[in-house]
Formats: structure tokens, C-alpha cells, sequence
């Protein structure tokens, strides 16, 4: 299963929530597509699933071009947001319905189908509810159901619209790593739509972050953070503060902010042009010292324990900056010394 | 010593559920008594003789049959206009929106008149139907499209809410999972309303059964023929039999409580199915 789109573009009256959408998924491969609401991710999936058309542009799918195919003759799961399950049917029923409206010829005897439904609901771990009704059961468990529903036409590829959107944090969690497991076990080809960087990094193999209709990077997790093509991929990932700054002579300094230059060695990726930029730094990227009263850059406004560090919040020249320090070095209120160790610079936008 | 009363989260009961016994009790209850009570003076005999004339037989059996006819016609045309008022936008949706409604609002006897001047023999509409052979004035035809009118709005407005409340992404998940449009109807959409379409159908058969003024006038009112059974206890209290038409009264409330009992008990099935 490969799967391509050229060109895909999509209008809502005069509003564009595709620009020209080009992207391609290999068989096997689990695509996270991140961006934040409204920049086209979930138009896309439901184009794919052929629940929307396209203005212009193609979508295929092993190399057929699939704008003339139906959406119920392209045999691609589709797991809604908020499940969209079938409320008068039993989870067991909900699961069987893609073989039961199949045509005479190609439904699998009855026997077959219970079969198939039980084995789906069991690798699911939910095979004890199979008389429920969507309403007897939990969100977690819906979701469940939901998959197995689209799983039971074997699709050739699984479509998944913010799949743990609805869910509380520690179902996510433990529900995250598992899909990822049968992702891997079944052979499966899937796309899910989230907002959440971190889960997109966690379990997609490659993510393609989408602002504003278009897909602004499509990479590894790795090099999404490592090197983020645009300004925005480096904004929206790892919770950079976004600095104005001017680069002259290789080095940045940074307009405004009490804060010492950069020189060249430390700017990581590819160096934007001389003038106007933006830098940002990440809250592992500060370092931090204590400072005496009325000396110092930076105040600290907060700190609290995150992990094996103290998550603090700097006032710096009235602008609030995350960083990263160690425990205990740092009480609320203390002045501070602040200095960028490293940071990526962009362009700024005209 | 005062008992410790567990505090009901959600207080009024006693207050409400007195309000509503007296209001139901001097509006519903005393008026079904005195219709239990009057027959009574014909004797059981005479109350078995008083409804089971075959003119009374007649009347019942048109008023019945023709309220389920015209409700059956109902049940999809009023799907069909709530279906294309909640997903389609279209300009005049509002006006149509209002238009469902008027049956209930227009004073019934205007809505007969109205109706028999179309549908008359040389009515607009009465006058093609007629050369193409079919009667509708002063027909039993006539009878059940005047029920028609007055059940449409139930039905509509007892399906809309549901069918709002339906997502659309059930029918888009049936067509993913390879459910063609008539698959994604009868297996998805149509269960899921059929508590609501059973409600609408009942209560527009009540309101048809019942009906009177719009259907007198195109009724023709024909003894053993186009005679509505409330014409007819209006005909026995013109006669001062009031027992008589009590009786019809009392024979027209036990079978619309039978029918009404069955639609519920159908739709309790269909919940369990």
C-alpha cells in the first residue's frame, strides 16, 4: 500500500483549508499529521477517505487515482474523533456491520463473520462486551470498538481523527503505546490527526506538522526537533520561546531583551540571513545562575518540580521565559542571571 | 420528636406532583368519568345495541381505518419534510419551517372549507382528478386526506428533534465501512428514528381519530359511507339521545386506548430488539 497526494486543495467558501497539499506515505509506515486547529489536518484525512472532494489535486492509492472511487469502495478505516459508533447496535453488531453490507457474493457466511467479529474484539481486549451498547461502555472502550469496527474490512489503510482527543490521561497513555504494538503486529498503514506534539512525536514514525493548509515539514521526529525547516515547525515543537533578534557579522543579538549575543558556533541548523530574525531557544537551552538583589537579568516568577528538574518561569524584561534548572537552585521571587547557550534562527516574516 | 428528613437533592416533588394530579384529575379525569358514567343508564344491553348499530359500526370503522391510512402516508411524507428541513439549507427553509405548523394553528373548520372547495368536483384540483376518474369530495378518500392534514406536524415535529440530533458522522462512518446510501438508511438512520417515526405516528392517528371540523366539510357525511364516528355522537346529541352519544364516545376512547397501548408496547419491543 503507498499512498500519494499532489497538489490537494480544498475551499470553503473563500476560505482555503488546503493549499496545494502534497505528501507521500509508504506501505507500513505510521503518519502523525500536527498542526494546530484549523490548519487543514482533519480536511485532509476526510479526503482521503473520500468523504470530501477536492477543488483540485489527486489522492492515490497504489497508484490509482481515487477521485472517482466512493468513499465505501476504497476500503479505508476510518476512526471518528468521537467514534461515531452505531448507538442502536451491540459493540458486537457495530463490529460486524462493515461484513454484513457487503454485497451477497463476497459476505462471508455467518459462522464466518462471528468469527471474525469475536477475534477482533478479543485482540482488542474488549471480547466481554460484545452484547453492550455503545452507551454501556467506556470512553476508552468506545474507541476500541470504533477501531475494530474499522479494522474488520481489513483496511488498506487506517484513518484516525484525533484518536485519544477524548480521552482522560491515563487511558491515553496506556492506549497510545498499545495502538502503536498493533500498528506494528497487524501490518497496518496509518495516518492519525492530533494537536498534541507530544503524541505525535511519540508515536509516529514521521510527522507532517500543517499550518494554515499547507504541510510546512515532513520529517522524522528526530529531525523535526533537530531541524526544523521554518520558523513555525520550530515554534510549535518542544515549547521554544520565540525571540526577535537581528544577525549581523554571524552573530545574534537579541532586540529588546537584556539578554548577551549569540555568536555564530552557537546557532544550530542553517543560518538565516543577515537582518531581522527570530530565535528560539528551548527550556533546556538557558542557563541559569542566581543572582545578588539588584544585579542580575531575569526574575523568577515560579518554579515547580517537573521530573528530574525544576520547570522555572523567568520574568525577563516583562516577557515570560520557560526554562530548565536544577532542583533547588532557584526560589520564586530571586533574581536571576539569564543566557541563551543555543538557539535556531529564522527569517523573520515581512 | 421530628423524624431527620433525608434532603431530596431535587426538592417540589409533593407540591408538584399535587399541582399536576389536581390539574390532570379536573381536566382529564372528571370529563372521562362523566363519558364512563352516561352510558351506564342504557343497561349493558342497551349501551351493546347503542354502539354496535351497524351505522355506528360504519362510522367507527372509518373514523379508525381512515386516521391509520392517512397517519401511514404520513409517517414518510412528514420524515421526508423533517429530514429536508434539519440537513438541507435552502432560502424559504424558515417559511417552509412555519408552513408545518399552520395545520395547527388554522382554525379546523377553515382548513375543511379550503380543503373541499379544492378538492370538490369542480374544485382546481378536484375538477382533473375528476376526469381522470378519481372522487376525493365526499369520499371516504376525502375523509382520510383531511386527517392527513391535520397528522402531518406531529409527525414532523416529533422526528426533527431526533433526526437533529443524529450525527451525520454515523451515516459518513456506514460508507466507509462500504455501506452503499440505502444501506446507511435502512440499517443506521431509519432504527435510530424509529422510536420517534412510531411516537409521531401515534400521536397524529389521536389527533385524526378525533378530528372533527376539518373533516365534516369534505366528508359529504353519507350515512354507512363517508360518516365520521364524532360526526355522529354530534348527530345523537342533536337527537337529545346524550347516552347514545356518550356511548359512541365511550366505544371511540376504549379502541384509541387499545391502539395507542399497542403502539407503545411496539415500540418497547423494538427498544429491546
Amino acid at each position: 500500500m503507498s499512498l500519494a497526494v499532489r497538489g490537494l486543495v480544498r475551499r470553503f467558501g473563500p476560505a482555503l483549508a488546503l493549499d496545494s497539499v502534497d505528501l507521500a506515505v509508504r506501505g507500513g509506515e505510521f503518519v502523525a499529521l500536527l498542526g494546530p486547529s484549523g490548519s487543514g489536518k482533519t480536511t485532509l484525512l476526510r479526503m482521503l477517505a473520500g468523504l470530501d472532494f477536492a477543488d483540485a489535486g489527486t489522492v492515490e492509492i497504489d497508484g490509482h487515482d481515487m477521485s472517482a472511487v466512493p468513499a465505501r469502495a476504497r476500503r479505508i478505516g476510518f476512526v471518528f474523533q468521537h467514534y461515531a459508533l452505531f448507538r442502536h447496535m451491540s459493540v458486537f453488531e457495530n463490529v460486524a456491520f462493515g461484513l454484513r453490507v457487503r454485497p451477497r457474493a463476497s459476505r462471508p457466511p455467518e459462522a464466518e463473520i462471528a468469527r471474525r467479529v469475536r477475534a477482533l474484539l478479543e485482540r482488542m481486549q474488549i471480547g466481554a462486551l460484545e452484547k453492550r451498547l455503545p452507551e454501556q461502555i467506556s470512553g476508552g472502550q468506545r474507541q476500541r470498538v470504533a477501531l475494530a469496527r474499522a479494522l474488520a474490512i481489513e483496511p488498506r489503510l487506517l484513518l484516525l481523527d484525533e484518536p485519544f482527543g477524548a480521552l482522560d490521561a491515563e487511558v491515553r497513555k496506556g492506549l497510545r503505546r498499545w495502538l502503536r504494538e498493533l500498528h506494528a503486529e497487524m501490518g497496518l498503514t496509518s495516518l492519525f490527526v492530533t494537536h498534541d506534539q507530544e503524541e505525535a512525536l511519540e508515536l509516529a514514525d514521521r510527522v507532517a506538522v500543517m499550518q494554515a493548509g499547507r504541510v510546512v515539514q515532513f520529517d522524522t521526529p528526530l529531525a523535526l526537533v533537530e531541524q526544523p525547516a521554518a520558523a513555525f515547525v520550530a515554534g510549535f515543537l518542544g515549547g521554544a520561546a520565540r525571540l526577535p533578534a537581528h544577525l549581523s557579522g554571524g552573530v545574534l543579538a537579541f532586540s529588546g531583551l537584556p539578554l548577551p549575543p549569540l555568536s555564530a558556533a552557537a546557532l544550530r541548523g542553517a543560518a538565516p540571513p543577515e537582518g531581522a530574525a527570530l530565535a528560539f531557544v528551548r527550556p533546556h537551552e538557558w542557563a541559569l545562575s542566581p543572582a545578588a538583589e539588584g544585579e542580575g537579568n531575569a526574575r523568577v516568577r515560579s518554579s515547580r518540580p517537573a521530573g528530574g528538574h525544576a520547570h522555572v518561569e523567568l520574568d525577563l524584561a516583562g516577557q515570560v521565559i520557560e526554562a530548565e534548572a536544577p532542583h533547588g537552585l532557584l526560589r520564586p521571587g530571586q533574581p536571576c542571571r539569564l543566557e541563551a547557550r543555543q538557539a535556531r534562527a529564522f527569517a523573520a516574516p515581512s | 420528636m421530628k423524624r431527620p428528613r433525608r434532603r431530596d437533592p431535587l426538592p417540589g416533588f409533593g407540591l408538584s406532583l399535587g399541582i399536576t394530579l389536581l390539574w390532570l384529575g379536573g381536566l382529564v379525569l372528571v370529563p372521562l368519568l362523566a363519558l364512563l358514567l352516561r352510558p351506564l343508564e342504557l343497561g349493558p344491553l342497551g349501551f351493546w345495541h347503542s354502539v354496535t348499530e351497524p351505522r355506528v359500526l360504519a362510522s367507527l370503522r372509518l373514523s379508525f381505518l381512515g386516521a391509520l391510512a392517512a397517519s401511514a402516508v404520513n409517517l414518510p411524507l412528514g420524515l421526508l419534510v423533517a429530514w429536508v428541513l434539519v440537513r438541507y439549507r435552502f432560502p424559504g427553509r424558515r417559511l417552509l419551517d412555519g408552513m408545518v405548523d399552520l395545520p395547527f394553528a388554522l382554525p379546523t373548520a377553515v382548513a375543511g372549507l379550503a380543503l373541499t372547495a379544492l378538492y370538490a368536483p369542480n374544485g382546481w384540483l378536484g375538477a382533473p382528478l375528476a376526469a381522470l376518474g378519481v372522487k376525493v369530495a365526499y369520499t371516504p378518500l376525502g375523509v382520510a386526506l383531511a386527517m392527513g392534514f391535520v397528522g402531518l406536524p406531529f409527525v414532523v415535529r416529533t422526528v426533527e428533534p431526533v433526526l437533529r440530533d443524529l450525527p451525520l458522522e454515523a451515516e459518513e462512518a456506514a460508507a466507509t465501512l462500504g455501506a452503499t446510501r440505502w444501506q446507511a438508511w435502512w440499517r443506521v438512520v431509519l432504527p435510530a428514528l424509529a422510536p420517534a417515526l412510531l411516537a409521531g405516528f401515534a400521536m397524529a392517528s389521536a389527533r385524526a381519530i378525533g378530528e372533527y371540523g376539518s373533516v365534516i366539510f369534505i366528508a359529504g357525511n353519507t350515512p354507512m359511507w363517508s360518516e365520521i364516528a364524532p360526526l355522529l355522537i354530534v348527530v345523537r346529541l342533536e337527537q337529545f339521545d346524550y347516552a347514545g352519544a356518550a356511548a359512541v364516545g365511550l366505544a371511540m376512547l376504549a379502541l384509541s386506548f387499545l391502539m395507542l397501548l399497542g403502539l407503545s408496547l411496539m415500540n418497547r419491543l423494538w427498544r429491546r430488539a
